[in-house]
């Protein structure tokens, strides 16, 4: 007989469907109720999309390949919210709905602060990993949510602070202008005036949508501060500082202060661009042997984009989390996400990527920050041996107070 | 005159010629838009794809090829003019008899699906692409600094914008496309292979935008989506000078580049915003655009 392409695509067809439909219901039904689904919220096709996006989603199905199977099934499902808060919502809203249990990442700090409130109002769990906001543990904490792998007030604290007692006390800042930025901004001068420095102006610029940032560099320089801090991510920063190198504004001695600023923003720059900018993470791929395994592991999931503290925060969040629906169960889980979130700050969190930590009551998870310096050309030794580390701030210190954010759930 | 407004004068007359620098990348990348809709009636939304892809080109050509920026301002032009030229043959022509929408449509679609094999292939945190070292440094101005790259872009656009104004306006190339614009059917009588000429029009202004795609290169980041922020922009400019008008696109390139850069010194939060509030009283008072005939 011969088998045409028609006909064999028709088999394939009725095959398939005869499985599907063959499912008794019952257990289809029994199945979903021992299923854990986690729904990855983030950047898949914009500019924080390699600082988040594919990379993200490939380390939390790391962490669900190494947690195993421990008696519930675990499914990983992937959205992209586009940058656009109402495009979030739209997407948390259908997912809880659905019956995901966890939304992860959902970096874009508006779109974070709007996942935020749906997390709470369906009361599902939330681990913020992407959004740098520190007012998802301040004004705007939820008892849903935990903040997971860094915040404005932790890269204020160790940039800022560090730059500030290098002699670079008067700041001129450039805002990427939406909620981040204008987080980043505000958190960075207080730690510039509690130094004893002074802001002399600031800029806040579109976003997205500004591609040409040399106007208001020039602007910064007529301001005559010693600093320019770049308060804004992802290629914003990098046309900052592609143009600033441009308009000779750091050999005129004046320091740029790169706030946010990522390993895969290093790559995109190149190392002659970007040599001798500062940065802060609380992972590094070469930070220690932990840290290299896990890159290892991960990378031939991410073959060309080497994990960031966002990527590492992904496979932690989603490692600590199975591992509290494990403690409590799936059908306890199921019933409400601020239990979840009780358990995972109960246990103290382990993994290779950040070693140990715990989560504070107001959604915190406090681990080391690193200050790191990018390399020159001449100091790097292969590819993505980008970054030196200069500092470390211990756990205790590196984020804000407990009593200092003004959450509501610490007071009560 | 040391403040005007409140604003330094020198911080102003910078900005001023920023502005300008900016704008010759409007008028490179609406001129190209222009003149494509002048005789193919299309509206090219792939237009900041193909800007895109002239970036991509000439970080191909030097990291794949090892031929560095100048080649690849003669060479990325052709090689992205080409992919036009065949996009042309093999898709737009057959809608040339549908209403603009379509047209736009499959387009707009093009411009998608080229940004999104960019992004799968390279990721979004761009590549890197220095200037080369000829026109590296700059010139202290007293009032400003002014990188040698810069400089080169606003000279080399300027003669680009007037070169093919020269050529669309002054050579008989020229005059037949005028015409063809005018009526197709006449100019084929006389013996002009139109579709030829539509081909190469629209090759020609896919070339222009890749040209300016390799200008931008060592100054902004080299990323699949940087069309998409420049493209918007560029449309409005179009709308406000008049669709198809040469002159007028380039004359509103660059006044827009100044109106946007000055926007950046009064109120930064509403520089990307003033361009299309010109449009918008532009559409009220003048339809057609300043340019155009209505």
């Amino acid at each position: 007989m011969q088998i045409t392409r028609r006909s064999a695509l028709a088999g394939t067809a009725l095959a398939f469907g005869a499985g599907i439909g063959g499912l008794p219901y019952r257990s289809a039904k029994a199945q979903a109720a021992n299923t854990i689904r986690i729904g990855v919220l983030t950047d898949m096709s914009g500019m924080y999309r390699d600082n988040t996006g594919p990379t993200s989603v490939a380390c939390a199905r790391q962490a669900v390949a190494e947690f195993g199977q421990r008696g519930f099934n675990v499914e990983v499902i992937e959205a992209d919210h586009q940058n656009r808060p109402d495009v979030g919502v739209n997407l948390a809203r259908q997912w809880y709905d659905q019956g995901v249990d966890v939304i992860i990442d959902v970096p874009t700090s508006s779109v974070g602060l709007a996942v935020n409130q749906i997390a709470r109002e369906k009361n599902k769990a939330y681990i913020n990993v992407g959004s740098a906001t520190a007012d998802l543990t301040g004004a705007q904490c939820s008892p849903n949510t935990v903040h997971w792998a860094y915040d404005t007030w932790m890269l204020a604290k160790s940039n800022g602070g560090a730059t500030v007692r290098a002699g670079g006390d008067t700041w001129f800042f450039i805002t990427a202008d939406y909620a981040f930025g204008h987080a980043l901004e505000r958190d960075t001068a207080n730690f510039v005036r509690a130094s004893g420095g002074r802001v002399i102006g600031q800029v806040r610029t579109p976003f997205p949508g500004t591609t040409d940032f040399s106007s208001f560099l020039v602007q910064a320089q007529a301001s005559r501060a010693k600093v320019i801090g770049l308060a804004n991510a992802g290629a914003d920063t990098q046309n900052c500082v592609k143009q600033a190198a441009e308009f000779g504004i750091t050999r005129r001695g004046i320091k740029l202060a790169s706030l946010l600023l990522f390993i895969n923003d290093v790559h995109g720059l190149g190392l002659q661009t970007a040599q001798g900018l500062t940065c802060t993470e609380t992972f590094y791929w070469d930070l220690n042997d932990r840290t290299r395994a896990f890159t290892q592991r991960v990378l031939p999931r991410t073959p060309n984009n080497y994990p960031n503290m966002i990527h590492a925060g992904c496979y932690s969040g989603t490692l600590h989390f199975l591992k509290a629906i494990a403690d409590m169960g799936v059908a306890a889980a199921k019933a409400s996400g601020v239990d979840i979130i009780n358990r995972m700050k109960a246990m103290p969190t382990e993994d290779d990527a950040f070693g140990a930590g715990q989560v504070r009551p107001d959604g915190r998870r406090l681990i080391p920050s690193y200050l790191f310096e990018v390399k020159s050309p001449a100091e790097s030794r292969g590819p993505w041996d980008y970054l030196k580390l200069v500092q470390t701030t211990p756990a205790a210190e590196a984020f804000r107070p407990l009593g200092e954010g003004g959450c509501a759930l610490v007071r009560s | 005159m040391d403040e005007i407004f409140g604003i330094p004068a020198p911080l102003l007359f910078g900005q001023l010629l920023l502005g300008l620098i900016n704008g010759a990348f409007y008028a490179m990348l609406s001129l190209g838009l222009a003149v494509i809709f002048g005789l193919l009636n299309i509206i090219n939304f792939t237009h900041g794809a193909q800007f895109m892809m002239g970036a991509f080109v000439a970080w191909m050509l030097l990291n794949w090829l090892g031929l560095g920026y100048w080649w690849a301002l003669l060479l990325a032009p052709l090689i992205v003019g080409l992919s036009g030229v065949i996009i042309e043959r093999t898709m737009i022509s057959r809608l040339y008899k549908l209403d603009h929408l379509y047209g736009l449509l499959l387009t707009f679609g093009i411009g998608l699906i080229i940004e999104g094999v960019f992004r799968n292939y390279f990721g979004s945190s761009g590549l890197p692409y220095r200037p080369p070292a000829e026109l590296q440094g700059g010139w202290d101005l007293g009032f400003m600094f002014m990188p040698v790259y810069r400089f080169w872009v606003v000279v080399f656009s300027l003669v680009v914008c007037l070169a093919t104004w020269l050529m669309i306006e002054k050579t008989r190339l020229g005059a037949y496309l005028r015409a063809a614009t005018e009526n197709a059917a006449l100019v084929q009588a006389f013996g002009v292979n139109v579709p030829r000429l539509i081909t190469l029009t629209y090759g020609f202004g896919v070339a222009l935008a890749a040209l300016a795609g390799v200008l931008a290169a060592p100054i902004y980041s080299v990323n699949p989506q940087m069309g998409t922020n420049l493209i918007i922009i560029v449309f409005a400019v179009v709308v406000i000078g008049g669709m198809g008008s040469i002159l007028g696109s380039v004359l509103t390139g660059f006044g827009l580049g100044v109106v946007e850069g000055l926007t950046r010194v009064f109120w930064p939060e509403a520089s990307a915003t003033v361009i299309f509030v010109i449009m918008a009283i532009v559409l009220v008072t003048r339809p057609a655009g300043l340019f155009g005939r209505a």
